[in-house]
């Protein structure tokens, strides 16, 4: 039991983590039917802003929680605005043309700001600095829970709490509520819809950036194709809730999270060994594919076309 | 008040209007009517900057807004209740309304202008909070036309209020336009449903296949016996 409680911690620490990226695959998705390709990228790109503003501002030598702050939102709000750059100079040039060339625009990106990473900081790994004590804490029998454990899980709900917010109590968030069912009728009302786009561009990015600093304090190695994986991983998350659904992403990320740590604690009971864990993702989302298309979450919205 | 010269538009190589020029003045209700595909809502479109004219100048106001952004024309004045209604589906009926007023931030006249669309339309009162996809369509459209009316337009344009409505439905939209009118918005109305149209304007155009084919005074060209005949079903 012990087991299984600290692998269910352990399993639901990287599915908020998941599930602040899934977060900006689906609201993208939701708004332009676009998936977002280079989004698992912006989440090393936030792992390596939080890492260069932690060196440069020497909140590596001594941990402290305002350290952590000031990393946590320097690397959102770099992240946002490189998501925005993206947006406006790969993705809204190519608006126009069909989803394809969208869609294969989002693949070049992605590979693109991967390997400018490898170019500007090698593809060697770096170490992320600790930026706060990290303790372990026993709660559960032998379980225990760590200080960065804690920390995802606190900012991990802080920020998807904010993030209702904005979508249902602002201005903005009704008026991307609006776009996200139908563009023209939104430009009808005088929203300003590149704005709203972007914005959502800067949203998402600055989760996913979340995420890699939270990460970088759990699992302190960065490099330039981290977000690869886990990138493919979010957006599997997004698909299981179903795309374009937020609570889906959340729901998502944390499914996929804990069945990854299950399968590495329990899988070998039922010959599935644990170096198959990157694996589960993608044999649930075959399974998802096949079973429900529209996610857990989802409803069968037919195509804008 | 809005003026299209010469305004021609394209669907890639098929040419959707030709030449088109129109005027609708200050206060006045007028119409454009047509079979489906003549180009109506093309127009609506063009003059909305939705699309792009090929040729031809659009005015509004004495300022030149061909191919201007959608969302620049709202605070201009102008506002549209778009073909199949375009309302937020997954947005409460108030939510529509207050999208509506996006471009506005005085609280209190947006409050009141809220009020002013449940009297015009008391059907979305009893709606307030459901979603706008769970209408009906004809409380749909009281919702475009609710919301377009929202922003407090000089010039509203209407694309089909009618389509597809129950006959009491068509009623209660028309006189919701004769009202809108009687408080000094000028309108633009795109109808397929002539008799009506041209009995609830001042002047009318008549479109076939990307042209304008005759204009008028709306009762003249009710007598008219080739609108007669092509439109009125007589």
């Amino acid at each position: 039991m012990d087991t299984f409680v600290q692998q269910l911690i352990n399993g639901l620490t990287i599915g908020s983590i998941y599930a602040l990226i899934a977060l900006g695959y689906t609201m993208v998705y939701g708004i332009l039917r676009l998936i977002n390709f280079a989004h698992g990228d912006i989440y090393m790109v936030g792992a390596y802003a939080g890492y260069l503003l932690a060196i440069y501002l020497g909140f590596d030598a001594n941990p402290s929680i305002f350290g952590f702050i000031v990393v946590l939102l320097g690397a959102m709000l770099v992240a946002a605005l490189i998501g925005m750059a993206i947006e406006r100079f790969a993705y809204r040039p190519v608006r126009k043309f069909s989803r394809m060339t969208t869609l294969i625009t989002a693949i070049g990106m992605s590979l693109f700001i991967e390997y400018l990473f490898v170019f500007i900081f090698s593809g060697t790994p770096r170490s992320f600095p600790q930026l706060l004590q990290n303790d372990n804490y026993t709660i559960f029998g032998n379980a225990t829970i760590s200080t960065s454990q804690i920390l995802i899980f606190a900012v991990s709900i802080l920020l998807m709490v904010a993030l209702q917010y904005i979508i249902f109590r602002t201005k903005i968030g009704k008026a991307m509520r609006a776009v996200s069912f139908n563009l023209n009728s939104a430009k009808l009302m005088g929203v300003n819809t590149d704005f709203v786009i972007a914005f959502t561009f800067a949203l998402g990015s600055a989760l996913a950036a979340a995420g890699g600093v939270l990460t970088a304090q759990y699992n302190p190695k960065i490099e330039p194709l981290m977000g690869i994986i886990t990138g493919l991983k979010a957006f599997v998350a997004a698909v299981l809730g179903g795309i374009g659904n937020i609570p889906g992403a959340v729901l998502g990320g944390l499914l996929i999270g804990a069945a990854e740590t299950l399968v590495v604690g329990y899988g070998s009971y039922i010959g599935i060994p644990s170096t198959y864990r990157d694996a589960v993702a993608f044999a649930i989302l075959i399974l998802v594919l096949l079973i429900r298309p529209a996610g857990l979450l989802g409803t069968n919205v037919q195509e804008k076309v | 008040m809005l003026t299209l010269e010469n305004v021609s538009v394209n669907y890639d190589a098929i040419e959707a209007l030709t030449d088109i020029s129109l005027t609708v003045s200050q206060g006045e209700v007028v119409t454009l009517i047509g079979a489906n595909g003549a180009g109506k809502t093309t127009t609506l479109r063009t003059i909305t900057g939705l699309l792009e004219p090929r040729n031809g100048r659009i005015t509004y106001e004495g300022k030149e807004i061909s191919g201007m952004a959608t969302h620049r024309l709202v605070p201009m004045g102008i506002a549209m209740s778009p073909e199949g209604r375009g309302v937020f589906a997954n947005l409460s009926v108030r939510e529509n309304l207050d999208m509506g007023a996006y471009i506005r931030k005085d609280k209190k006249g947006i409050s009141d202008d809220m009020e002013r669309a449940f009297t015009l339309f008391p059907r979305l009162k009893e709606r307030e909070k459901q979603k706008a996809g769970t209408l009906s369509g004809g409380e749909q459209q009281m919702l475009a036309m609710g919301r377009a009316m929202m922003s407090r337009p000089r010039l509203l344009l209407l694309d089909e209020p009618s389509l597809g409505l129950a006959p009491l439905l068509v009623h209660t939209i028309f006189e919701a336009i004769d009202n809108i009118r009687s408080e000094g918005t000028t309108i633009l109305l795109v109808e397929q449903n002539a008799n009506a149209a041209l009995h609830h304007s001042d002047r009318a155009y008549v479109l076939e296949t990307g042209r304008i084919v005759m204009e008028g005074d709306s009762k003249q060209l009710a007598a008219d016996p080739r609108v007669k005949e092509a439109y009125l079903g007589e």
